[in-house]
């Protein structure tokens, strides 16, 4: 296969963490379960105050179709409901739990059994397993789309392009049984015939190690394939273009050309979950960023607060001024490190005020870096000059629709300028004026 | 519990780290690209290189940040682009010119032609290429008085490699090397190819400069110069080489047509630019009223470069063109 490759840039990698072993956190006083971990209609709690629940039991579900369960990650005592505003700008409902620390396993739990499609997908919808790669969509929908006949690829995304985040490579130096396992049942059960662990040429060890272990059992369906290490080849339609050289525009979904395609995290617990039937509730994170003591690691409960998971990295170092959940081209600034801990989170990352600063903005010099960056070669000024002016149609002629909001034209901006975030809001006019 | 939480966190857009290569240091870059020239024009024409550069960058920059404290607007000198419009000023002109006239054309650079426009990134045409015809149609004599390299012995003055080929003084000319190397009456910073040459490729390998515009331009010159010498039964191998290395050719191609501002944005719109200007710039020479034709050129091709950035609109991911619904 002749590689084609998308425009991309180089980012500093970052990777402080990568040779750091995952480390088990021990179970924090309390944790904060939120009820919308998914994109879709959040969780009704069912569980109320005084209630003791056990690691793995269910405490929130909805009829709607897009949503995934949510389980306890912990044995303890429910404190009662909490609201609280979330990242997003809307209102989460949090199950408070006081841990007893006993972990007691919840009686129901058993490892699943599925015979054929319907059974795997509903043992998948049982998990509360969504995308852990960052999107959290919730994963039986995904595993089962409407053309399920014509898909025959598995492309399992590994790229972990965002800098500082080492949790996937860890994933895959440690739990590489599971994703070969996860990856088998996959192909099994939706009908795939060959797969791709497509993974960033920086981690040659886990390229190896699944290379060796892929061989060793024999498989010869699923191979790794090696990307280059620039950002940001793990974004989903970039993958989708590096491995299959197929060109998949905003509003498809990878089905629409024939590919499963899911982060390598998700695919791993999928393995896991039908080796031991325990549910999602906890998850593994890179814990960096220069106002955290000791970098590293960690598999926290899902629900932990995000002071106890910096604590355990031995607290902070200097004044946090931004923390991240998730990575810095991608990831997103939250106001408070009382927030929980939730399915998708990758990486929490503290900065201190020094690497906080917002960088002042100035004129547009034309340069065309933005355009260089593109991976979709838009022209990210050109739309910044018509975002400026709100003219919905020459923002719609421009593709502001194409934008995935990578960030690599305000990453390579040498004015300064916002151009990604410029593109969201853009992308907002355009659907404010009803343009299709 | 005594735990310390933090509250009040920055929250901004993604992403959160972003390439230390901001518009100063860009600026700067091409500072460095001019060095190696401005170091053979010290050794060519003297001490007043020194002064005369010093004169621009200083009234740019004082022009700049007065029109900025007038007008109550934020400080911008900062971004060294002021200093680099004295800079190729400074290059653009006569080494020998006097101060005041200098300075005039840095006023026109950065207040009528950069700042009325709305400053960095606004404006149209390239302000020093401006300058430089402004005093050219201005103050004629002064422009054309072309110090003596000091390998001329004998004299004080002297003429442009592009003036006395306009003469008909092909006898008289300097030989290719001389003017490769750049022991040849001139503007101040344009004499030497050799050196402008390493700047441009260091420009290119650093990638502040893309090499579509160069390569397009000089190589337009190239060819032209060697059909039309071709066909006039002229040496064409020389002459078209002669016209690379004379005037502003490479001056302009490497450092003043490749001005983001005012130059096409997308690759085909860079090829249109180069081969334009190359053909401007042969069109004077060869047929025009004065022996050089570099700044009209590049002036003209910037009035074009927004037409010519609507025609590109490249094809983008998707394979769909830009009008396609």
């Amino acid at each position: 296969m002749s590689q084609k490759h998308l425009h991309s840039i180089h980012v500093s990698h970052y990777k402080h963490t990568a040779g750091c072993a995952t480390e088990v956190m021990p179970i924090p006083d309390v944790v904060k379960i939120s009820m919308s971990q998914h994109i879709g209609a959040p969780c009704k709690p069912l569980v109320q105050k005084g209630d003791y629940v056990k690691v793995g039991q269910l405490i929130g579900d909805t009829d709607a179709f897009v949503s995934a369960p949510i389980h306890s990650s912990v044995s303890g005592t429910v404190k009662g409901l909490e609201e609280q505003r979330s990242a997003m700008g809307g209102t989460d409902t949090l199950v408070v739990i006081e841990t007893d620390k006993k972990q007691e396993v919840y009686e129901g739990i058993t490892i699943p059994e599925a015979n054929d499609l319907p059974e795997f997908i509903k043992a998948i919808r049982a998990s509360g397993l969504v995308g852990l790669g960052g999107a959290s969509f919730p994963t039986h929908i995904k595993f089962n789309p409407k053309n399920i006949d014509e898909v025959h690829t598995l492309i399992v995304n590994a790229a972990e392009c965002e800098p500082f985040i080492t949790s996937d490579h860890r994933l895959m130096l440690e739990d590489a049984e599971d994703l070969i396992a996860g990856c088998q049942l996959l192909m099994k059960f939706i009908g795939l015939d060959e797969g791709y662990i497509g993974i960033e040429e920086n981690k040659p060890d886990a390229i190896e190690h699944l290379d060796k272990l892929i061989a060793s059992k024999g498989i010869t369906n699923l191979k790794t394939f090696k990307l280059q290490a620039r950002y940001p080849k793990g974004a989903e339609r970039v993958l989708l273009y590096e491995i299959t050289g197929k060109t998949m525009n905003a509003g498809e979904i990878p089905a629409q050309h024939g590919v499963i395609l899911s982060n390598v995290t998700t695919i791993a617990f999928v393995g896991q979950y039908f080796r031991t039937g325990m549910p999602l509730i906890q998850k593994r994170m890179t814990v960096d960023g220069d106002a955290v003591a000791t970098p590293k690691n960690v598999m926290a409960p899902i629900g932990t607060q995000i002071c106890d998971v910096i604590e355990f990295c031995g607290g902070y170092k200097e004044e946090p001024k931004k923390i991240l959940m998730g990575g810095p081209m991608m990831g997103r600034a939250i106001f408070s490190d009382e927030m929980p801990i939730v399915k998708n989170n990758n990486a929490i990352l503290a900065f201190s005020k020094a690497q906080s600063l917002v960088k002042e903005e100035t004129g547009c010099i034309n340069c065309g870096r933005c355009h260089q960056a593109c991976p979709f070669g838009l022209i990210p000024t050109a739309l910044a000059k018509a975002y400026e002016a709100r003219d919905a149609q020459a923002l719609s002629d421009l593709k502001v629709m194409q934008c995935m909001e990578c960030g690599s034209c305000s990453y390579i901006c040498p004015a300064r300028r916002p151009l990604g975030f410029m593109n969201k809001l853009g992308k907002a006019v355009v659907k404010e004026a009803g343009i299709k | 519990m005594d735990k310390k939480t933090y509250n009040n966190l920055l929250v901004s857009s993604a992403p959160h780290i972003v390439t230390n290569m901001d518009t100063t240091r860009i600026m700067m870059m091409v500072l460095i690209g001019l060095a190696p020239s401005f170091l053979v024009s010290i050794y060519v024409f003297g001490a007043r290189v020194i002064s005369l550069t010093l004169v621009c960058a200083v009234a740019s920059v004082f022009f700049e940040w007065a029109w900025n404290k007038l007008m109550h607007k934020k400080q911008t000198i900062g971004d060294l682009s002021a200093v680099l419009t004295g800079v190729l000023i400074a290059f653009n002109v006569p080494s020998g010119l006097p101060y005041w006239i200098a300075i005039v054309g840095c006023f026109v650079a950065v207040i009528v032609i950069k700042q009325l426009f709305g400053g960095i990134g606004k404006n149209v045409a390239n302000p020093a290429i401006t300058a430089r015809i402004v005093l050219f149609i201005s103050f004629a004599t002064e422009m054309t008085t072309w110090p003596a390299p000091r390998m001329a012995a004998d004299a004080t003055s002297t003429a442009t490699p592009l003036g006395v080929l306009a003469e008909g003084n092909a006898a008289e000319l300097p030989t290719n090397m001389e003017m490769f190397l750049g022991y040849i009456g001139g503007s101040m910073g344009e004499v030497s190819a050799i050196a402008l040459l390493i700047g441009g490729l260091f420009l290119i390998w650093k990638k502040i400069i893309s090499p579509i515009i160069p390569a397009c331009f000089i190589g337009t010159v190239f060819v032209f110069a060697a059909i039309y010498y071709g066909a006039t039964g002229g040496d064409a191998l020389h002459m078209a080489i002669f016209h690379v290395l004379a005037g502003g050719v490479m001056l302009g191609a490497f450092f003043m047509a490749t001005d983001y501002v005012t130059t096409p944005l997308l690759p085909g719109g860079k090829v249109v630019f180069g081969i334009g200007c190359g053909l401007i710039t042969m069109m004077i020479r060869l047929w025009g009223q004065y022996p050089e034709g570099v700044s009209f050129s590049i002036l003209i091709m910037n009035c074009l470069t927004p037409l010519i950035d609507s025609f590109f609109q490249k094809r983008m991911y998707g394979g769909a063109k830009k009008n396609e619904k």
